[in-house]
């Protein structure tokens, strides 16, 4: 047994002093008021998620059945599907990501492999991608229409002309996340690469790019996850028709999901807020197996070096 | 506690044995390299000034020195790494068989093919090992009857082929850290390099490892000039002929300092009776 | 392989090693990979394209928006506050549009600001690294859902469950309120996730030395974290600022049609990208005054935002530079 001196005893008295004023302090009303409000903030995020999904799935589900892959829009709501805007979201995404995707990763290599910093254009472009990325959609939708004006064209609803926009629209964003794959690729191993006499190109394309895929996946399907939930800019390419026949080629006309549940939501019978409701759930379904596979690839491809 | 011979003793006992009975390195190098008042610069700065040293042929040469005394800047001028530094520059000249690889119309590309490079952490590719090796054979066109003998032999040659010759088509990062960078010289011998630089390759393996890849060297050194860096003043001692010991002096006019060459000699003279006090210093400071 | 001599003529005998050239022979040749110039040139453009599309945009708005300005004047369209170009006794005072986007943008912000700043502090300086890992990827797939979801929600479920039902307001099924409100907890998401990477920029040194004070948590949060961490929370808001201001389907679907000069958020109104999506849908002709009007509001809503964003931009550049 040691003696309990009194230097202990003091020793003791500190200790306890310190954990008790730490305990009050971290428990003031004031601070424990704080906390809530921070818990409440997050569940007004998930509370609203909650309600969104439960509301639409209630009011939409038993709507969602074969008759809205099968039939066309009409305006008798139990005989309406969404036929030609399932497919016409498909060939404007298909298109819109044949586009873009070469594009944006080509775009970013040359930002990030070979452009010269100190340059001006190339900071230009940096800022430039920066900006675009926050442009309104709707402002795309513009840019496309006043394109095929001044290309005369007039047919403006055409599947390659919403791919355009679209392509446009989310551009910055592959190439905003194909420059920070690149980023995440280490130094060693481009040069290894280089050193054992391979040019900067094929090292970009042999060993970058490869390791580098996994991270291009990723923000590249969540980038065509937003153009695929975009409707307003091709609002402005007349996107809002009703067609009795399916989109068939890059010149056909089109009208896609987000649009058909804008143009069901517009309408004021409730049986068509059941159908919108129905159509999103399919919408949203689709949109959560393009994030959850982004996410798979990236946190399957996570720390490899 | 114990005294019994440990693997690395054994290895190491083997090692001394293999150089003491190296032949006799000439007094002057036949050079393959040779670096005449260079200077390098990384925008303003002078990292390293006024190097003159020849790399010589079929020798081991080791470029030692404290932290910061740029020996590693030089290492990596000698095959135009440094050309992808930016804002890096270098003057003097750096002749390759008596040609000047910083001479306009030189393509950087074929001097790394002839002086290839292993770095101070391995870094295979994320590819098999099969793939690691013949990758630089594939992107150098270089004309190959056939693959598996030629990845066999560099292999072999890095001593890595008993190892992994049944796990070829397997991810190299599935191999040790020491397994690993002798896949690296072996992947920088598959071009058929003329000289192999290595910076600081032992820095992140552990004793056996290291030991194991000097070994290697001294094989090498039949085939291939080799010049390394290293912090390990043993390491030196027992795999290089000649010798080069670095400093980081402070310009008393600017106080800004910058690496220079001290001393350049065989091996034995500089760790037995170096000329420069400060060679001795630096050398009785960490060896004796 | 033995090593009997050192000259280079003797070591060029063993197998597999190159042979010393004779003296005064060149090795090294130049790199000539014509193929490769092309691939770069090809990458290049394919970057400056972004500078193209910026081009493009400005040109394709210019051209029918100045066709808009030489009828009617520039003035008149910044302070006028009658919006009806469909009429006979055609007016054109963009303010209506413009009150309307300003509303539904500070509701929105109000929404967005306290909550996703809320959440950020949470995440960053409160919640273990397990439930941090299950919170951000539920706000991602918040951030996930469709705009136009968003607007068939403030109409089919917030305007009369929330607002009529439980709040009881005097609310019509089309209100600026419910528009802005959903469109607050759109852009939660994204005040949060950039304030929440603001703050975890900010060294530990900070909190340590914060607590080593005496400071508890909500002090360090408040009073160092926050701070420290000012500018990138303020280009978070920004940007939340500008995809309000061009959120188009929320404002669209649950916003209302009626073109009016809003006073109170109870009212219904029509914001700029509420009158270019209606405009789209309607058959105008190229180069008739009413499509070129539809130019000029876009050209203003790209002016507003681009001055938005140059803002954040500038902001985020300075949070980077501080650590």
């Amino acid at each position: 047994m040691a003696l309990y001196t009194p230097q202990a005893a003091a020793a003791d008295a500190r200790r306890t002093v310190l954990t008790t004023s730490g305990r009050s302090r971290e428990r003031t009303p004031r601070s424990l008021v704080f906390v809530v409000l921070l818990w409440f903030s997050l569940l007004v995020a998930f509370a609203t998620l909650v309600a969104l999904l439960v509301h639409t799935l209630v009011d939409g589900l038993p709507r969602l059945d074969g008759r809205l892959f099968s039939e066309y829009p009409s305006s008798r709501p139990e005989e309406a599907g969404a036929r030609p805007a399932v497919l016409g979201s498909l060939w404007v995404i298909g298109t819109t990501a044949v586009l873009a995707v070469p594009l944006g990763v080509a775009a970013a290599v040359h930002l990030e492999e070979f452009a010269d910093r100190d340059k001006w254009w190339n900071r230009l472009i940096e800022v430039n991608i920066s900006n675009l990325s926050a442009v309104p959609a709707i402002i795309y939708g513009m840019l496309a229409l006043g394109s095929l004006a001044l290309l005369g064209v007039t047919q403006k609803n055409i599947v390659v002309g919403g791919a355009v926009a679209l392509g446009m629209l989310i551009l910055p964003v592959i190439i905003i996340s194909t420059r920070e794959a690149l980023r995440a690729v280490p130094r060693e191993l481009r040069d290894g690469s280089l050193a054992v006499g391979a040019s900067d190109l094929q090292t970009t394309w042999r060993i970058t790019l490869p390791a580098a895929l996994p991270g291009i996946a990723t923000g590249t399907i969540l980038a065509l996850s937003r153009a695929l939930g975009e409707a307003a800019p091709l609002l402005l390419l007349g996107g809002l028709v009703f067609l009795s026949f399916d989109p068939n080629g890059l010149l056909s006309q089109f009208t896609t999901m987000p649009i058909q549940i804008f143009s069901w939501t517009s309408q004021p019978q409730a049986e068509f807020h059941t159908l919108a409701a129905a159509a999103s759930i399919l919408l949203m379904g689709i949109l959560l197996l393009m994030n959850g596979t982004a996410i798979y690839i990236r946190n399957r491809s996570q720390k490899r070096w | 506690m114990t005294t019994e011979p440990t693997v690395h003793d054994a290895i190491e006992m083997e090692l001394v044995q293999k150089h003491a009975s190296r032949p006799e390195v000439p007094e002057t190098p036949t050079p393959v390299i040779q670096v005449e008042d260079v200077s390098v610069f990384y925008d303003d700065y002078q990292a390293v000034r006024d190097v003159t040293l020849d790399i010589g042929h079929n020798e081991i040469t080791a470029l030692i020195g404290p932290s910061g005394c740029g020996k590693s800047t030089i290492l990596r001028s000698l095959n135009r790494m440094n050309d992808l530094i930016r804002g890096a520059r270098v003057t003097g000249a750096i002749r390759y068989w008596g040609q000047d690889m910083y001479e306009p119309g030189v393509d950087p590309i074929e001097v790394r093919r002839r002086i290839g490079m292993v770095f101070q952490k391995p870094n295979p590719f994320p590819k098999s090992i099969y793939d690691n090796i013949a990758y630089g054979p594939r992107v150098t066109g270089m004309k190959v009857d056939d693959m598996d003998a030629h990845v066999e032999r560099a292999l072999t040659r890095a001593a890595l082929w008993d190892e992994v010759k049944d796990k070829l088509k397997q991810s190299a990062y599935g191999l040790s850290g020491g397994q690993q960078q002798r896949l690296c010289i072996a992947r920088t011998i598959a071009v058929e390099p003329d000289v192999i630089l290595m910076d600081e390759p032992c820095a992140s393996l552990d004793p056996i490892a290291t030991l194991r890849i000097e070994e290697l060297m001294a094989e090498l050194r039949d085939l291939y000039t080799i010049v390394i860096v290293t912090h390990n003043m043993q390491q030196a001692a027992r795999v290089a002929d000649r010798t080069a010991f670095f400093t980081a002096a402070i310009d008393p006019q600017t106080g800004e300092r910058h690496g220079e060459l001290v001393e350049f000699d065989k091996t034995t003279t500089i760790f037995e009776r170096p000329a420069d006090p400060r060679t001795e210093g630096y050398i009785s400071g960490r060896f004796g | 392989m033995s090593s009997t001599s050192t000259t280079a003529a003797g070591r060029a005998a063993v197998p597999g090693r190159l042979a010393a050239p004779a003296p005064g022979t060149r090795i090294l040749r130049s790199g000539n990979r014509p193929g490769e110039a092309v691939v770069r040139v090809l990458l290049r453009l394919a970057a400056f394209l972004s500078v193209a599309i910026t081009v493009g945009i400005v040109l394709s708005l210019l051209g029918p928006a100045l066709d808009f300005f030489s009828e009617v004047s520039v003035v008149e369209f910044l302070t006028g506050t009658r919006w009806t170009p469909r009429f006979a006794d055609a007016s054109y005072g963009v303010l209506p549009l413009v009150t309307a986007t300003a509303w539904t943008t500070l509701i929105a912000i109000a929404v967005a600001v306290p909550f996703g700043l809320g959440s950020a502090i949470y995440l960053s300086e409160y919640a273990p690294d397990r439930v941090r890992r299950i919170l951000k990827p539920v706000l991602e797939l918040l951030a996930g859902v469709p705009t136009v979801v968003f607007g068939y929600f403030a109409l089919t479920w917030f305007a009369p469950t929330v607002l009529q039902r439980f709040l009881s307001l005097e609310v019509g099924p089309f209100s600026i309120l419910s528009a802005g409100a959903v469109m607050g907890v759109m852009i939660i998401p994204t005040v949060a996730s950039l304030s929440e990477d603001a703050m975890s920029a900010v060294p530990n040194a900070l909190r340590q030395g914060s607590a080593a004070l005496g400071a508890n948590r909500m002090q360090t949060s408040l009073r160092v974290v926050f701070p420290a961490a000012f500018s990138g929370i303020v280009a978070a808001i920004v940007l939340g600022i500008s995809r309000a201001v061009g959120e188009t389907m929320i404002v669209t679907i649950a916003g209302g049609q009626l073109v009016q000069m809003v006073s109170s958020p109870l009212q219904q109104g029509a914001t700029m990208t509420t009158f270019i999506a209606n405009a789209a849908l309607g058959d105008s002709r190229v180069g008739s005054l009413e499509y070129n009007t539809l130019f000029a509001v876009g050209l203003l809503l790209f002016f507003l935002t681009l001055i938005v964003n140059l803002v954040a931009i500038q902001l985020v550049r300075r949070f980077r530079q501080e650590y």
